[in-house]
Parts: C-alpha cells; structure tokens; sequence
C-alpha cells in the first residue's frame, strides 16, 4: 500500500490544487456517465468533456509540483493526498445524479472556469497563462453545450422540467464556496498568480441569470450555506470517489499503462 | 403518436479536415435540431483533429437514386471507354501531373 504524500501550504501551491482538483473531481463525476448517458452522442459528447477537464488537471497539478519543488508529479498529486489535502469545491463531488443533475452541475461550472481561464490567461505566471490559453477555449463550449441543454430540458416535458428545478434548487446553494474570499486568493491576486475567485461573482451571476432567463427559470434566492471543499472539508461523498480513483495507485504504486 | 415517432431525426455529418479541401460525408447521428446535430456532429467526428468546419443535413432532405433502377442508370456506362479522356497524348511537361 502506498503512502500518503504532504504538499506544501503555500498559497500558490493551494491556488493552484483548487483549479487543478476541482477539474479533476468534476472530470471523474463526468466520466462516470460513460456508457450510461442518455444517448450514444451525448455519452461521447460527457467522456470529451471530462477528458478535457482531466487534462486541464493534469497540466495544472504538474505545474503545482513543479512550483512547490518537493518532486511530486501529476499522478503523485492527484492519487496519493489525503481527503483533507483535497482542494476542490465541494459542489463538484457531489454524486452525478441524474442528467439535469449533471446538466445544472456543467452549467454552473462550466461558466466559472471559463470566466478563471479567462483571467488566468493574463496570469504572471506564464506556464499558467498558456495552460489557461488552451483551457479556455473548452470551456467556451461545455458552457455552450450544458446551457443548450438546460434550455431545452426546461422547455422539454414536465418531467423534464420538474428535474431541472429539482437540480437547480439542489445545486444552487453550493456556488456561494466559489466565490468565498481567503488568503489563499489574496495571495494569488497579490501575487499576480490570479485573480481572486470573488471577483468572479459578478460576470458569473450575469451569465447564469441570462441562461436561467433564456431557459425560463428562476434565479433561486440566496441562502447563507456555505461549503467547504476548498479548505479540504468535503463532503461525505468524497471518501467514494478517492477511494475509486486511488484503489489502483495504493494497491500497484507508480502503475501505469 | 407511435414509439417511432419519439426517435430524434438522423442528420447526415459532413466534415472538412483542412481549409480549401470539401466536405466529405463522414457519418451519421442523431439529435433534436440543427444545434444540436452541429454540437454532436463536432463531439462525435472531429474528437482526434479531423476537422475545421462541419456540415450537417437532415437524412430526409436528402434524395437518392434508386437503387432497384442501378442497372439502367449505370450499367450503360460500363463500355463507354471513350468517354475517359486517355486517347489524347499529353505534351511531356504535363505528363506527371
């Protein structure tokens, strides 16, 4: 069984293993829909675009060893922390439910990371700034892709309509962690490393109310839930996915294909 | 209305690999309307760099050639050697284009 490894507490390193972990969780959640998506096309369309995600995370975690220079790589830094080492929000690990879930769950994501590949595009830093070049044409579409289908599942049945409400409502709380300010992102901003995540809010809520207004659905009001993913304590859901992802790097250490 | 009848339509996908190239027909798949075909068109065929630009059209606008009637329209062209332009001699600059 292979031990757990420490990853430094600088604020750089953390910043960014809360890009590169919430790409990750979200990429395995999108993954688990392969061969059980409504449709063959749209089971592809799920694997690409987690696809995308798990390299996006895999470019980000390598550069987040590379900056803390304790000598851990991708694989090392995505299989082999502790839950409590993770630094994803939690809305992302939460179980995939079903498509409106997954649908509502892309939307709100999807809009975030294109709004912080954006920015991140003009980071300091300019390994980050290319790998945000690159990421930021993906998302463009996956937000393209899940507000269609938003869209459409609300203006769809009544069953389709009913799910999308349950999701949104289920979901929705969950996006106030995204913006939550710490000193982690104050750090990043000092820095020049990127933005703080606060500032985000602000063009988020106008795509998203302009999404929900095109899909005839209501903001939902806000609550004074808050989440706590990014500062490692997640979810009960958590320990399911680590335990699937790790299950091959603890049992047969630095295997690979 | 009939189980058929809830299928979403199948759309013909037409896929440029590089600019000045034409489209060529690649696939079929099927979605709800144009957006959507053009989203899958592009999830579906262009996943390892296969295309700039995507074509799609609705299998039922398309209009075929019958073919129980393949023998009356292209059979008659088997003998027809003449028609290939092979009789005329090329000039040797042009030969190996």
């Amino acid at each position: 069984m292979q031990a757990s490894i420490q990853v430094s507490s600088r604020p750089e390193v953390q910043y960014l293993l809360r890009i590169g972990d919430t790409a990750l969780i979200l990429g395995q959640r999108l993954g688990e829909w392969t061969g059980h998506a409504p449709v063959l096309e749209e089971d592809i369309a799920l694997a690409n675009m987690a696809l995308d995600l798990i390299g996006q995370c895999r470019a980000v975690l390598a550069h987040a060893g590379a900056l803390e220079g304790a000598g851990h790589d991708e694989d090392q830094l995505a299989f082999l922390r502790d839950e409590r080492d993770y630094r994803n929000v939690t809305l992302v690990e939460l179980p995939r439910g079903d498509f409106a879930v997954t649908v509502v769950r892309n939307t709100m994501m999807a809009t975030f990371f294109k709004l912080l590949w954006e920015r991140l595009a003009d980071s300091r830093d300019s390994e980050l700034a290319a790998i945000a070049g690159k990421a930021v044409k993906e998302a463009r579409y996956h937000q393209q892709h899940a507000a269609d289908w938003l869209v459409r599942l609300a203006g769809g049945t009544e069953e389709s309509r009913r799910r999308a409400d349950k999701a949104l409502a289920h979901l929705w709380p969950y996006h106030a962690e995204l913006f939550a300010a710490d000193a982690v992102d104050q750090a990043a901003a000092d820095s020049g490393l990127g933005p703080r995540w606060s500032e985000l809010k602000e063009p988020w809520f106008a795509e998203m109310t302009q999404i929900l207004d095109e899909a005839g659905l209501a903001v939902p009001a806000a609550v004074p839930f808050l989440s706590t993913g990014k500062s490692g304590v997640h979810s009960e859901h958590m320990g399911y996915i680590l335990a699937e992802m790790q299950q091959l790097q603890r049992a047969y250490p630095g295997g690979v294909w | 209305m009939s189980e058929a009848n809830l299928e979403w339509p199948l759309w013909e996908v037409f896929v440029r690999t590089k600019a000045g190239l034409d489209h060529k027909h690649c696939g079929s798949l099927h979605a709800a309307d144009p957006k959507m075909a053009i989203q899958l068109a592009r999830d579906v065929y262009t996943r390892r760099q296969e295309g700039t630009s995507v074509w799609v059209v609705r299998s039922d606008h398309i209009v075929a050639s019958d073919p129980g009637e393949k023998g009356m329209y292209f059979d008659p062209m088997e003998d027809k050697v003449y028609r290939h332009p092979t009789f005329y001699q090329l000039p040797e600059s042009v030969d190996h284009m």
